[in-house]
């Protein structure tokens, strides 16, 4: 089923086009992430999605319905919202800025409560010591996890993430980056996230699109931006250099270890990926890794050669 | 919530008024003293009490139109319809600002006559540039991003008005006021000019008649005045935020 689906959509800025004719159909359940430079026009596309922009052309529909059915509150509340500088309230603490939405929508206090001390566990914030705190008391790790649970709090439909993880540190962005993932797989939310950092969208995007100029260039699978790029422009946008290595990190040694053979060494995980195996052969200077499964059982053994795709 | 504790500073210029205004009546002796030269040393014509309270109320009355016609006239102007009212706003402000007090109650006597009304509208008009700037900085200080959110979680203007900004604003909106009201109390004496019965009374005519030990007395008073105010709003202003984490 479509979720969410935007047919040849504009938007000028005093006579200039910031997006131009969108196409793009995201399916429920999937996680689709708008990726381009600067002024690309990713955010305009993704603030036409809940109307804090109109497009000037274009229809755009959300569950089948067209989105101007309904006043853009009603609608808001029905998609949650998470952008870079988070924009928590700062006079509210963290249990009023998750409950926004659900008191909007005159939930029962008790339900609210139950909701936001659920969303602060699955975001790994321990309710009892986050509950009560301001924003101002928090690491910016910690606001932008509440500022997901605020998005997610009214189980909105759909989900709009505006470069989410972007300004924080490589470690927290990885933690955060598999958080999300595990919420999606949870809940199977429908999500488009914008980013501009090539390894997020390959590893968050199960559609990628790329925008340049306002317009769609090319989307697709991670596989189909690494190996047919449409033009040189997403050739150099996926980094030529990087597209064995970037390659790697789309598959897990789960899909090409070999049966148990005994081998000695320190061993990897099967749901490791072929990028980090790559580096574990590099780095330990060995051609052969034995491969272990999520209980930490011998599950068999990875050769160097078997990074090579089987020809087809 | 802080709790509501009053702060020291408070208490004791509180109480300094308190007692002044108990022993005031009671000090002819020490003003004979100190001002050997002066004939009648304490002024008797009004008692002190009446006289805080008529400067009291019409401070109260002119601060009360100022902030709702300053934070009326600056949320106008911060709202996109309004936005082309700003540049005028500024012009009537910094107008009225040039203006000296006395200037604005020397024209609007003849006009209104004598009395508290010339004052009061001198007075008003006095409260509103401050409190206009503070809802403007204040508004102005709100960051975009949470206007942003509060606008894409679904909330509606009125909402984003109560809950969001002026929370946000209030601050500096306080401020604002802390700075009229102050600056009003002093200039309620000078509208003894114009016949409003306040604190000024004693000062003018302790001027006009060299007595300098009226002077003092009126003076005395209008400054314990301002600083009870002051610290009272100073005291309100750590209520109101405590997202800031202002300890004290
Ligand atoms: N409200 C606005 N008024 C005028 N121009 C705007 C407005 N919003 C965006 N633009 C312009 O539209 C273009 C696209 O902006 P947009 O914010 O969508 O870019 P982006 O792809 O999100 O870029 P970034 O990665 O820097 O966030 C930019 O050139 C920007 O200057
Ligand atoms: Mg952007």
């Amino acid at each position: 089923m479509t979720m969410l689906e935007l047919k040849a959509v504009n938007k000028f800025f005093n006579g200039w086009q910031a997006v131009a004719d969108v196409d793009l159909q995201v399916a429920a359940g999937e996680l689709a992430v708008l990726i381009g430079t600067s002024g690309s026009g990713k955010s305009t596309t993704l603030k036409m999605i809940n109307r804090l922009i109109e497009p000037d052309s274009g229809s755009i529909r959300l569950a089948g319905e067209d989105i101007r059915s309904q006043p853009p509150e009603v609608l808001r509340r029905r998609i949650g919202y998470a952008i870079q500088s988070v924009g928590l309230f700062p006079h509210w603490t963290v249990e009023q800025n998750i409950a926004a939405v659900p008191s909007l929508l005159k939930w029962p206090k008790a339900r609210i409560r139950e909701r936001v001390v659920e969303l602060l566990e699955l975001l790994h914030l321990p309710a009892a010591q986050f509950l009560a705190r301001y924003p101002h008391q928090l690491s910016g790790g910690q606001q932008q996890r509440v500022g997901v649970a605020r998005a997610l709090a009214a189980d909105p439909e759909v989900l709009l993430m505006d470069e989410p993880f972007g300004a924080l540190d490589p470690v927290t962005r990885g933690t955060l980056q598999q958080e999300l993932l595990r919420i999606q797989a949870l809940s199977g939310k429908t999500i488009v996230l914008v980013t501009h950092d090539i390894d997020e969208a390959l590893l968050l995007g199960q559609r990628i699109v790329l925008m340049d100029k306002g317009r769609v260039v090319q989307q697709g699978s991670a596989q189909d931006f690494l190996l047919h790029p449409a033009s040189d422009f997403v050739r150099d946008f996926v980094g030529q250099s990087d597209v064995g290595v970037r390659l790697l990190g789309l598959d897990t040694v789960a899909s090409r270890m070999r049966p148990l053979q005994p081998v000695s060494g320190e061993p990897i995980a099967a749901s490791a990926t072929l990028r980090e195996a790559l580096s574990a052969f590099v780095a330990r200077r060995v051609s052969s890794l034995p491969v272990i499964d999520a209980q930490g059982q011998p599950a068999g053994v990875l050769h160097f050669a078997d990074l090579l795709p089987v020809a087809a | 919530m802080k709790p509501a504790r009053l702060p020291a500073a408070l208490w004791l210029s509180s109480g300094l008024l308190l007692a002044l205004l108990y022993l005031l009546p009671h000090s002819a002796g020490l003003f004979a003293w100190l001002f050997p030269e002066v004939e009648r040393p304490l002024y008797t014509q009004d008692s002190f009490a009446s006289l805080v309270l008529a400067h009291l109320l019409l401070v109260l009355a002119s601060s009360l139109i100022a902030v709702l016609g300053g934070v009326a006239a600056g949320l106008l102007a911060s709202r996109p319809a309004g936005r082309e009212f700003r540049p005028l706003l500024d012009s009537v402000l910094a107008i009225s600002q040039a203006l000296p007090p006395v200037a604005v109650l020397a024209i609007a006597a003849p006009l209104i006559g004598f009395g508290e009304w010339p004052a009061l509208i001198a007075l008003v008009l006095y409260g509103l540039l401050p409190v206009t700037q503070g809802t403007l900085a204040g508004l102005a200080s709100v960051p975009d991003s949470v206007l942003e959110v509060a606008r894409g979680l679904g909330m509606g203007r009125w909402r984003i008005l109560w809950q969001v900004e002026l929370p946000l604003a209030a601050p500096v909106l306080l401020a604002g006021v802390r700075t009229s009201v102050v600056i009003n109390i002093g200039t309620a004496a000078i509208a003894s000019t114009v016949g409003a019965r306040t604190l000024g009374l004693p000062i003018i005519v302790g001027l006009s008649g060299f007595n300098t030990a009226y002077v003092l007395q009126g003076a005395l008073l209008v400054a314990l005045l301002a600083i009870v105010a002051d610290q009272c709003f100073d005291w309100l202003a750590h209520r109101l935020s405590p997202h800031v984490g202002v300890e004290h």
